[in-house]
């Protein structure tokens, strides 16, 4: 349905759920389907379905509107180091989906 | 170590084998293939648009388009290359123009001491200026005898194999040279700023 | 809720085979908690050394087994993990886990529906924890599975989907063969495209909630299509498997 180049950094590429285990880690709560802005481009939607790209020295998780850096993880043995500077807010909702 | 749980039977990647020992660094497992990484999606840039820059701490900053930058002298290269993320491969074979050249073709202010190497889709490294001269560093434009693959930094990426492969920045346009060192993407968030895998300088503080 | 997740010992159970490629493993969890269907736990290995590796598996099994999962792996020919699950795991062996993980991919029956749950490859497995839920928790939602596989060797589960769709509650199977069909087939024998999704939608009564999970492309292409057919994006959750089918 489509005529897309192969790439295989596309075709490698997860989204916002490969990065439950490590939210949960970080944050003690499940954000997956926490929603979310993009800071870039504003575009708006749940953690879970931004585009992460995994194979790499770290986890990038980018905006699937307009494709620039929304966060970034990275772990070390002792240390995991996390930057949100493309988010314009995260949203804890109480009570579930 | 403490009592940690070990699964029966498992010994991950194969790790130094002793007919390469001293060729390959501390933590490092030897591969034949050539893996992917990337940080977002390959970018597409026509050959046409295609532009490389000295910039930065220059008198007047220098550009070649593709044609150009296809006419400078270019070098066959023999490397051993070493990723952060533990993989290493011996003999890696690549053709390209030395940093030197580039750096050359501009009158370089006394003040520089660092590069900035930036890229099609965004991604940035950060290198003291001694550390890509003297051919330590080339931008190659073909690799193992054929045009550099795309989703391998195609059409042109900066090579530095004596430090980690994540400041061979892939898809590189440019140069900038500065006189503050300002850490790139990976080094801004946990990577080393220097990156010696000899000294397996892998992240911050190491 | 506040939910620090840790490492626990699991012991294999059970090993069954699904398909050549294919295998389902049974885990005993000692701090088994009830999952959510959709969600999935994360396997870590250790070698003598201290060299480890993690990957993610969802669970294809429902909440209401209590105390064990299932977790549903394919082998892959360079994969570092699913070659040790594969080939070396017995039952009695030990492995450590993490979870449940997860919150944006999961569907349980107070969420209703109707469902249409999209697979590629083994993106069946979170969705099978969906339907096996759903069965056992004796739901009525109506739920149709639009499966794409290569060839019918490749259909995890695939009696199970059968009875399952013969059970006369909701439950409808449709297959597509990218590859090879079966013999006599009549049913669709191509990629997963927008006139198969319309003819799959067309019966159902109203908006339905759209789980969509497999390679990256599958995902993307099929989530588009149902944009297109009129499924608004907030009724549609996806979740990515890596492009021969697993999580990381």
């Amino acid at each position: 349905m489509d005529d897309l180049e192969i790439d295989p950094n596309w075709d490698l590429m997860l989204d916002g759920n490969a990065a439950a285990g490590l939210f949960q880690e970080m944050f003690a709560v499940e954000m997956t389907a926490c929603p979310t802005a993009c800071a870039w481009c504003g575009q708006q939607g749940q953690i879970g379905r931004l585009l992460a790209f995994a194979h790499a020295p770290g986890i990038v998780l980018r905006c699937p509107n307009c494709m620039n850096v929304m966060m970034r993880i990275v772990e070390t043995n002792e240390t995991i180091y996390f930057e949100a500077s493309g988010v314009a807010y995260l949203a804890f909702e109480r009570s579930a989906w | 170590m403490s009592d940690r749980f070990i699964s029966r039977g498992f010994e991950g990647k194969r790790r130094q084998q002793p007919a390469t020992a001293g060729r390959v660094p501390p933590g490092q497992y030897l591969t034949d293939d050539f893996p992917v990484l990337s940080a977002g999606p390959t970018p597409r840039m026509p050959l046409d648009q295609w532009t490389f820059s000295v910039e930065g701490l220059v008198r007047e900053p220098v550009s070649w388009s593709w044609a150009e930058f296809s006419q400078l002298p270019v070098r066959e290269y023999t490397a051993d290359i070493h990723c952060v993320t533990k993989w290493s491969k011996l003999d890696t074979r690549w053709e390209g123009v030395s940093v030197d050249t580039l750096i050359e073709a501009i009158d370089l202010d006394p003040r520089a001491m660092y590069v900035t190497a930036f890229c099609d889709g965004g991604y940035t490294t950060n290198l003291p200026l001694p550390d890509v001269l003297n051919n330590q560093a080339f931008v190659a434009y073909r690799y193992a005898g054929q045009p550099l693959a795309p989703e391998h930094g195609g059409p042109a990426r900066l090579v530095v194999p004596h430090l980690y492969f994540w400041k061979s920045a892939k898809w590189v346009r440019g140069l900038r040279l500065m006189e503050v060192d300002k850490p790139g993407f990976w080094e801004s968030l946990g990577y080393n700023n220097r990156g010696d895998p000899w000294k397996e300088q892998r992240y911050w503080g190491d | 809720m506040k939910q620090p997740i840790s490492w626990q010992i699991a012991t294999v159970t059970g090993i069954h085979p699904e398909t050549p490629r294919v295998k389902t493993i049974t885990l005993t969890l000692p701090a088994w908690l009830p999952h959510r269907p959709g969600q999935h736990y994360d396997l870590r290995l250790t070698a003598p050394d201290g060299y480890q590796a993690q990957r993610s598996y969802s669970i294809a099994s429902e909440p209401e087994r209590i105390g064990e999962i299932d977790l549903t792996i394919e082998r892959l020919e360079d994969g570092e993990v699913s070659t040790y699950l594969h080939d070396v795991v017995q039952v009695g062996d030990q492995v450590e886990v993490r979870g449940p993980i997860g919150g944006y991919f999961v569907w349980e029956k107070d969420l209703g529906g109707p469902l249409l749950l999209i697979a590629g490859g083994s993106g069946v497995v979170p969705l099978m924890a969906m339907i096996r839920h759903r069965f056992v928790a004796k739901s009525k939602t109506p739920t149709k599975l639009l499966y794409s596989s290569r060839s019918p060797e490749d259909v995890i589960y695939a009696s199970e989907l059968d009875s399952l769709g013969m059970a006369g509650d909701g439950f409808e199977v449709i297959h597509t063969f990218t590859r090879s069909q079966p013999a006599n087939w009549r049913g669709y024998a191509r990629r997963i495209d927008q006139q198969m999704l319309r003819e799959t939608l067309t019966p159902i009564a109203s908006v339905p909630l759209a789980y969509v999970c497999g390679p990256t492309r599958l995902v993307e292409s099929v989530a588009d299509g149902l944009v297109q057919i009129g499924v608004p994006p907030e009724r549609i959750r996806t979740e990515r498997f890596g492009p021969t089918g697993g999580t990381l």
